[in-house]
This record gives structure tokens, C-alpha cells and sequence, in this order.
């Protein structure tokens, strides 16, 4: 039993029905211990107040956004190598996903960088890097709408995901060279000094288990929903053929 | 020259030849017969390998092939010597004068394309593949817009080609008189709609 | 190769070719700045690289879609695929024709615009060398974009979508390359890291766009 033969459509319909109950259940569950835990269990930050509680959406939705690249990234290479459907199916679903995270993080970066920095936008180059991050999202669904054969548009879009996964990776170096900025440094890393205090720490934990939980199940769904899309199609096709 | 085996076609994802086998000999002109969207372009386009086959096999000689579409080719504005010397040098062939003389373009080798009629294009076009050098010619619709001294002159061409040791494979329905092997395409259409093993058919 | 670029060349200065379009546009760009911001020096000369930069990216895109689409339309493209000439080789000769017509004069002009704009003496140098090593760069992420619209009805739109992301990093140092320059500060650091980003391009562009294009072919 390898882990390919979930490649195999059939076979990830199946799988998937079971499993996104439980997954679509576990990102609820987490979501709402992680924000009420976070939101109304913590204490106030004693220079930033109760603006700090923002970061259990914008830091989870900001390394979501990261990740449904990576995932996106992935998934367009095992096409292009084992030109598995599923995969590509998999990347096109994840990519409005990965942008509507990218504009959360966004939008709940400016609405506390209001208070914090007293403007709702600055060009520093976390928040640059997140709008170019953004465009490389825009450019990647218009591709795969703007091609109507589905294998062509799959070629183009992993070619140019890979392609952009190169400029995305520039582009942050580049951004950094070109302004410094205001942002604070990661809020979460292995060196442990530089981390929030674990009264914040533990509910973001948990709140970002359950981004990770609600990409998967979005995900999931959309691509189920797309390879029911793929099979409608050729049904109609075979329709008008016959 | 060249031999195919089960070959299978597809445009734009479905099938459209299935089980078609051909074999072409130097000194042999392959005439393609059969309705309209049967899969002509598409099989030639696949044999010259410009898109994959779904399954089955090309077997042909490295540089044999010069692929005549459709469309020309041609600059509308570079002269009627500028179009053929470029083609020649890409393809590393010295002279053009043979091509010029053979479709009769010598007196219009200084006038602009876009200064060509549609027939006197279609000829430019076909001159090309003289100045490839390549041995086995594939022809889609060469005929198009030619009057019938132009197409005259055309065949005579591919006779020529042919004496010489060339091959032709032609998608045409006009008769273009000469002794070609006609292969008739309307047996092998394709039955199923989407391909075999392929995705849309994996689940139900 | 040497009869592809010739070719290209030739098509492209001929009547209906494109050439000068794109200069025209930088030309008309640069006109209009001032306009937009008022005519203050001060200001202007602060901004001149910047726009000079802007100017000259907005100008190369303008025609790109041409690198690919007219011999994709005419079917000489399939007939260069069945050529004696790797599919890559035919991407960067046709880049680097594209550079020819477009990034090249647009280098060349820049200094002419740069009066306009009352770009401070010691930025010439530094504006010119940076358009230089960054226009090639443009050029091949360009022939990547057009490779991978190539085939598309309204690519154009999409083209520009595509591209301009891609852009960022070569804006960047570029721009950053002329400004510091003009300001009589270190220019060297962009400068380098822009040539790299120019020879990075050079060597993977080609086979994207290739890539791109076989499949666009199909």
C-alpha cells in the first residue's frame, strides 16, 4: 500500500469524505478554543493593551498564507513529475485559500499597526513582502482561468509556480535590502528568547493548529469539489459526443 | 523512413485517432484521406512531433522531418528571399535558387510578402520546406489557395522530392495526380470519448 | 541562431515592427511626471530615478507580448520547434532581440529623459550602468510571460499581471542602483547584486520559457 495510490481519484474521494468531518470538526473546535482562550483569558500586554490579542488571526493567517505557497509549490511539482490530477487539482484549489489568508494577514496587520505605528499601512518589508506575496497569488488563479484545456493550464500554472517560487524568495531578499522596517522580529521561533511569554504563546499554539486544521479542510473540499467539476465535464462532453 | 504503431491522438484532451499504424518508405507519397475534424492536423502535428501521442509508438530517423501547417509561415514584411534564406540558414542549407526556380518565384524574389497574393504566399510557403533539407515532407492542406498551374507545379515538386529518395505525407482531399498510397483515416476514429486509463474515466 | 536574431531585428524595425513605440511611450511617460507632481526641482530630482526606472519597465512590457505571439500566430513557431535549433536557444535569442530594440535604446535614452526630470549629475553614470545590467533581465522574464501566454486570446492583460511580480526584484536594485547613485551615495551593492540577478535570469529563463512554450504548443 503505498501513499500513491491516494493520488488515484477514486480513492482520495474516498478517503477525503472521511476524513473531512473530522478535520473540518478538529479546525472548529480548535479555532474556538484558541481565539476565546486568546482573546478573553489572557492578560493585557503591558505596552500594547488588549491590541495585542489580534495576533491569534494574523500571525496563524500569515504563516497560512507561507505555507499554502509551499503546499501549492509541492503539489505542482509531483504533476510535473508524476502527473498525479489530484496534485494539480490540490494546487489550484489551495490557491484562493492561501490568498484569502494572505488578505487577513494583511488586513489584521493594518488594523493593528493602527494603534501600534499610528498608520494603517507602512511599507516595511514584512508587510511588502505580503503584498508582492499576494500579486504571485492574483497571477496564479488568473493562469489557471485564463487557460480552458485543464492539463495545459495544470503544465503552465506549476511551471510558473515554480518559476515564481524562485521571485518570491527574491523578492523578500530584495524588499529587505530596500527598506528595514518597523515590523517586530518572528513571533515564533526555536530560539526561545526571542518568542512571546507563554501566557500568549499557548492559546496561539492552539489557534494555529486550527488555521492549519481550516486550510485542510478547505482544501479538501475545494479540491473534491473540483474533481467533481473535472468528472461533470467529461460527462458532458461525452454527451454531446455520443 | 518512418513507422508508427497504435497510435493514439488527442485534441484538446480527447481522443481522436485511435489504433492508427502507417509506415513510410523513402521514394513514397502517404496521401491522408478523410471528412473534416477527423484528425488530420492533429495526427500530422503528433508525427512531427509537436504534441505527444496518448499511447503508441513514432519510430523515424533525428532531423528528418520539415512540417508545412496550415499558416505559412511567412513575414509579411521580409522579402520573398529574405523568407527562404532565413529558413535555409536555420535549417543550415546553403542555396535557395532550386526552391526559388521549382515554384516559380524567381521573378517576385525582391517583392515584400505582404505584397504576394494568397497563392503566390501558399507557394512561398511550400518553397520553404525545398530549403530544409529534410527528407520527409508533412503537408497539411498544401493546397490551399493554389490555382491549378500552381498546383501542378506543387506536385511536381513532391514527385522530384520523391524521385530523389524524399517521402511525403499529405492531408488533402484534392487529387493531386500523381501516384501517392492512400490511407484513409475514417476506420480508425476514435471510439471512446475521453482517453483510456485517463483521469476523468479513473472514478465514477 | 545568428539568421533567428537577424530576422528578429529586421522584423522589428520595418514598417509595423513596434520599434520606437516603446520609446515613445517612455518619452510620453516621462512628459507627463511632472504634471502629475508639479514642477518643483527639488522634488523632481529627488524622484527621477525612480520614474526613470518605472518608465523604462512599463515601456519594455508594452512589448513584450510580441516576442512570442506573431510567430505563434503565423505558424512559424511550429516550424522553428521542428528546426535544427533548441527551443531554448530560440527563447534567449529571441530575449536578447527584444533587449536589442527595447532595453538598449531605452538605456540609451535615459540620460536625455534624465535632464527632463533634473536628475542630479552624479546619477547619469549610475542610471545608465543600472539600466544596462537590469533592462536583459526584463527582457528574459519578459520572454518567460509571453512564452507562458503565448497560446491565450486576451494574453496580453494576463501577461502584465503575470510579469510585473516578477519585476520586483529587478526594480529594486535597479532603481535603488540609480537613486543611491544620484544621491552621491554607495551604488555598488545593487549594482553587483542587479548583474547577478541579470545573469540568473540568463541561465534559467531560457529553459522556463522553452518549458512553457512546448507545452503551449501541444
Amino acid at each position: 500500500m503505498s501513499f500513491w495510490e491516494y493520488a488515484n481519484p477514486k480513492k482520495f474521494m474516498q478517503l477525503s469524505s472521511v476524513l473531512l468531518p473530522w478535520v473540518a470538526g478538529l479546525a472548529v473546535l480548535c479555532l474556538c478554543v484558541g481565539l476565546v482562550w486568546g482573546f478573553f483569558f489572557t492578560p493585557d500586554d503591558y505596552r500594547q493593551g488588549a491590541t495585542v490579542k489580534i495576533i491569534y488571526l494574523h500571525v496563524p493567517a500569515a504563516l497560512m498564507a507561507i505555507n499554502a505557497w509551499i503546499m501549492m509549490l509541492v503539489a505542482s511539482l509531483i504533476w510535473i513529475v508524476r502527473r498525479h490530477h489530484v496534485s494539480a487539482l490540490a494546487a489550484r484549489a489551495a490557491a484562493p485559500v492561501g490568498l484569502t489568508f494572505t488578505v487577513i494577514a494583511l488586513a489584521t496587520g493594518a488594523i493593528w499597526g493602527q494603534p501600534m505605528w499610528g498608520t494603517w499601512w507602512a511599507w516595511d518589508p514584512r508587510l511588502t513582502s505580503f503584498l508582492i506575496l499576494a500579486l504571485f497569488y492574483l497571477g496564479y488563479i488568473a493562469m489557471w482561468e485564463a487557460v480552458e484545456n485543464a492539463d495545459t493550464a495544470a503544465d503552465l500554472t506549476s511551471v510558473l509556480c515554480l518559476v515564481g517560487s524562485v521571485f518570491a524568495v527574491l523578492s523578500r531578499y530584495a524588499v529587505l535590502f530596500w527598506n528595514q522596517g518597523l515590523h517586530q522580529g518572528a513571533s515564533l521561533s526555536m530560539d526561545a528568547e526571542e518568542n512571546v511569554a507563554d501566557v500568549f504563546y499557548h492559546p496561539l499554539l492552539v489557534s494555529i493548529g486550527g488555521f492549519v486544521m481550516l486550510f485542510v479542510a478547505l482544501v479538501l473540499l475545494r479540491t473534491r469539489t473540483e474533481i467533481r467539476a473535472r468528472r461533470l465535464k467529461a460527462l458532458l462532453n461525452r454527451e454531446r459526443m455520443a | 523512413m518512418m513507422t508508427v504503431r497504435d497510435l493514439c491522438v488527442a485534441r484538446g484532451g480527447v481522443p481522436v485517432l485511435e489504433g492508427v499504424s502507417l509506415s513510410v518508405a523513402p521514394g513514397e507519397a502517404l496521401v491522408l484521406r478523410g471528412p473534416n475534424g477527423i484528425g488530420k492536423t492533429t495526427l500530422l502535428r503528433t508525427l512531427a512531433g509537436l504534441q505527444p501521442p496518448l499511447h503508441g509508438t513514432i519510430d523515424a530517423e533525428a532531423d528528418l522531418i520539415a512540417y508545412a501547417g496550415h499558416s505559412d509561415g511567412v513575414k509579411a514584411t521580409l522579402t520573398v528571399t529574405e523568407n527562404l534564406t532565413f529558413w535555409a540558414r536555420v535549417f543550415g542549407q546553403g542555396t535557395i535558387a532550386p526552391a526559388l526556380a521549382a515554384f516559380d518565384l524567381d521573378r517576385l524574389a525582391d517583392r515584400a510578402a505582404q505584397n504576394l497574393s494568397a497563392g503566390q504566399r501558399r507557394r512561398l510557403g511550400l518553397a520553404r520546406l525545398m530549403v530544409t533539407g529534410r527528407p520527409l515532407w508533412m503537408l497539411d492542406e498544401p493546397t490551399v489557395s493554389l490555382d491549378a498551374a500552381s498546383v501542378a507545379m506543387f506536385a511536381g515538386a513532391v514527385q522530384a522530392h520523391c524521385a530523389a529518395g524524399g517521402a511525403a505525407i499529405l492531408a488533402t482531399h484534392i487529387d493531386l495526380g500523381f501516384d501517392g498510397r492512400i490511407l484513409d483515416l475514417s476506420p480508425y476514429k476514435a471510439v471512446a470519448t475521453v482517453a483510456p486509463g485517463g483521469f476523468d474515466e479513473a472514478f465514477e | 541562431m545568428i539568421a533567428l536574431l537577424r530576422r528578429d531585428l529586421a522584423l522589428a524595425v520595418r514598417a509595423g515592427g513596434g520599434f520606437g513605440l516603446g520609446l515613445a511611450f517612455f518619452l510620453v511617460l516621462c512628459v507627463l511626471v511632472p504634471f502629475g507632481v508639479g514642477p518643483e526641482a527639488a522634488i523632481l530630482s529627488r524622484i527621477a530615478p525612480g520614474i526613470l526606472w518605472i518608465g523604462a519597465l512599463l515601456s519594455c512590457l508594452l512589448s513584450l507580448d510580441r516576442i512570442f505571439a506573431l510567430d505563434f500566430e503565423d505558424g512559424s513557431l511550429d516550424l522553428l520547434a521542428t528546426a535544427p535549433v533548441p527551443l531554448e536557444g530560440v527563447t534567449a535569442v529571441k530575449a536578447l532581440a527584444h533587449w536589442l530594440t527595447t532595453g538598449l535604446p531605452l538605456t540609451l535614452i535615459a540620460p536625455g529623459l534624465g535632464v527632463l526630470l533634473n536628475l542630479p549629475a552624479e546619477g547619469y553614470l549610475w542610471l545608465v550602468a543600472s539600466l544596462a545590467l537590469g533592462t536583459p533581465a526584463l527582457s528574459l522574464i519578459g520572454a518567460f510571460g509571453a512564452a507562458l501566454t503565448v497560446g491565450l486570446k486576451r494574453g496580453g492583460l494576463l501577461l502584465s499581471l503575470l510579469v510585473l511580480p516578477l519585476y520586483v526584484p529587478t526594480l529594486i536594485f535597479g532603481a535603488q542602483a540609480a537613486a543611491r547613485g544620484a544621491a552621491g551615495m554607495d551604488a555598488v551593492t545593487p549594482l553587483v547584486l542587479l548583474a547577478g540577478l541579470s545573469a540568473g535570469t540568463l541561465a534559467l529563463m531560457p529553459f522556463a520559457a522553452a518549458a512553457a512554450l512546448r507545452i503551449n504548443l501541444r
